[in-house]
């Protein structure tokens, strides 16, 4: 089976952020890891492969800095990197980024597309559907389990409220993935020296240019968010905090 | 013709999804703030009764979105039906609220129409005549207010939780009902779904408590779950966590508080190492008080919490758990 991950560069959960002079975005002096959810998307593209063989591809759209979270996917298995590089891919939307994408891999024929549910930066959750849509696969979201048969899938979806739900369908298709479907592996030692020789295309934006247009929206203002509640920091050595929560607890929150 | 602002309600095999009367509550705000006309759609196999349900709202139309394809969901037949349709009525913004159905078809839909939608906001504003659509971001730690630079019809889905949905308004008579026939090809739905199920056997229902003690990332290791639940004990509470405790194993799923799990709204919500993720918030921000440890000053949930400590949860809630303790023995 031959599985295409797509993966995302974003800022550290931890990492402080400052605005730009603009205020649109944020300043790019932070440090950055993978998009938790494409990290279960990757190991989930990693055990079938060691169930089902075939070949595990990753790809990423976004400034040089993003080419690590392509080295730490080759260290963990991944057989081939595709790096769509251009500072310009950060700032494109869901419907673009899935056009750069689907153009950089018209040549490729993969069975299984998979995304994360959503980025930990933007949060929008499309991506992976909008490329299923400009492929013209089915699809399915937040899944939690995959289960390879004659007929295609059978896929575990994740709903609401602790509820879930098996879906059938055939192949290729697109998955966005749910974070804890599996348990990460770490690197080893080996396979980040074999990384080092694993082909890693380059992309430019060029390449791809006549595939993406202008976003269909805009972020006009990136803010700290207004407080509405009013929260009340309680401070002191451990002993003097616990009195005062018990304080509230009983005058306040009245369930003492 | 007057602007439409179209709210599409979601229903799950014949009964509305309540998160849908908060999208209604949007769509009257904005149908106010703007003056555009506020119509309302149902989507389904035989929902005419579900659409009359919405017709007693404040709303000027109401449509029944119809065919047996339609009947289960699948995002195939959703985003055909829905294009049909739209492209006839040619609404100016289309409200849904942002459930999991709804993100699994909306992309496919806005971008089959050359559109785009804009997820997961929290509320809007009227920027002279441009609207925008503010959203969270990077986990919540900062709010972007984000603008259509496309034609209409403009797709936004609303958070669970940014609108009251008991505060929709009532109309004075009940609106027009129509039931509209959609087409699906065959060859359309690719995707066979089979009936939902709930995998966890249900110990506990964490709706029902008064008292939430709830624990995230923060508390490192499965062993130290213990501490939580002798707080919980002492307060006469349940112990829950965030997603990514319950992925560890170290709770059962049934103890999950978040958009996958449950949504909860007690008179307490203690939050122990919880960074507040907006997937988890979205679970319990309607709680009464919340009170936030975590030894993070910038984590979001200090955001939305009543009473905040900066500081160690390993130092704070053991001297916590023997002031409660006196406190329940002494007066």
């Amino acid at each position: 089976m031959k599985t295409l991950v797509c993966m995302k560069q974003v800022p550290q959960k931890e990492a402080p952020l400052k605005l730009n002079e603009a205020g649109n975005w944020i300043r790019e002096e932070v440090s950055y890891e993978v998009n938790e959810p494409d990290a279960y998307a990757l190991e989930e593209a990693l055990r079938q492969k060691e169930k089902h063989g075939g070949e595990v591809v990753v790809i990423t759209a976004g400034p040089a800095r993003a080419q690590q979270v392509l080295r730490e996917a080759l260290a963990k298995g991944a057989d081939r990197a595709v790096h769509l590089e251009d500072n310009a891919f950060v700032g494109l939307d869901a419907l673009n980024t899935a056009r750069a994408f689907a153009a950089a891999i018209k040549d490729e024929k993969f069975d299984l597309i998979f995304t994360g549910l959503q980025s930990d930066d933007y949060g929008y959750a499309q991506t992976g559907v909008v490329l299923a849509e400009l492929l013209g696969w089915p699809h399915a979201t937040i899944i939690m389990q995959i289960e390879k048969n004659d007929a295609g899938i059978r896929v575990k979806r994740e709903l609401e409220a602790g509820f879930f739900q098996y879906v059938d369908m055939p192949l290729p298709a697109v998955l966005t993935i749910q974070s804890g479907i599996n348990k990460l592996r770490y690197a080893t030692l080996i396979g980040i020296k074999q990384a080092k020789n694993k082909p890693m295309r380059k992309v430019a934006l060029a390449e791809v240019q006549s595939a993406v247009s202008a976003n269909l929206q805009k972020i006009e203002r990136l803010y700290v968010p207004q407080k509405t509640k009013n929260t009340e920091f309680l401070e002191g050595p451990p002993a003097e905090v616990a009195k005062k929560l018990v304080d509230k607890l009983r005058n306040e929150v009245r369930v003492l | 013709m007057a602007d439409v602002i179209l709210v599409v309600v979601e229903q799950r095999e014949g009964k509305l999804n309540r998160v849908s009367w908060e999208t209604l509550t949007a769509g009257q705000a904005l149908a106010a703030e703007t003056g555009w006309t506020l119509e309302a759609a149902v989507v389904g196999s035989s929902v005419a009764a579900l659409a009359q349900e919405v017709a007693a709202k404040k709303v000027d139309k109401v449509y029944a979105v119809e065919s047996p394809k339609l009947e289960p969901y699948t995002p195939d037949a959703f985003a055909a039906a829905l294009k049909q349709f739209l492209e006839s009525k040619q609404p100016k913004l289309v409200l849904m609220p942002h459930t999991y159905q709804v993100r699994d078809f909306i992309p496919k839909l806005a971008t089959t129409m050359g559109r785009a939608a804009i997820s997961d906001c929290i509320g809007y504003k009227k920027d002279g005549h441009k609207l925008v659509f503010t959203r969270q971001m990077f986990q919540g730690k900062l709010s972007a207010d984000v603008s259509f630079t496309c034609d209409a019809p403009w797709f936004v889905t609303f958070q669970s939780g940014s609108f009251r949905g008991d505060q929709v308004a009532e109309g004075a008579a009940a609106a027009p009902v129509e039931t509209v026939n959609v087409e699906i090809a065959e060859g359309v739905i690719r995707t066979k779904p089979q009936a939902a199920f709930k995998e966890a056997k249900q110990a506990v229902d964490l709706t029902q408590a008064q008292i939430i003690v709830s624990v995230g990332r923060g508390i490192k290791e499965q062993k130290n779950i213990e501490l939580a639940k002798q707080l919980a004990d002492a307060l006469g509470g349940e112990i829950a966590a965030s997603r990514p405790v319950c992925d560890s194993g170290w709770l059962p799923m049934d103890r999950q508080v978040g958009s996958s799990g449950q949504t909860v709204a007690p008179k307490l919500y203690l939050a122990l190492g919880i960074s507040g993720a907006i997937q988890h918030i979205v679970g319990m921000k309607g709680s009464h008080t919340i009170i936030a440890i975590n030894k993070d000053s910038e984590a979001p949930i200090f955001e939305i919490a009543d009473y905040a400590v900066v500081g160690n949860l390993f130092d704070i809630v053991p001297p916590l758990i023997e002031e409660v303790k006196k406190a329940k023995a002494g007066s």
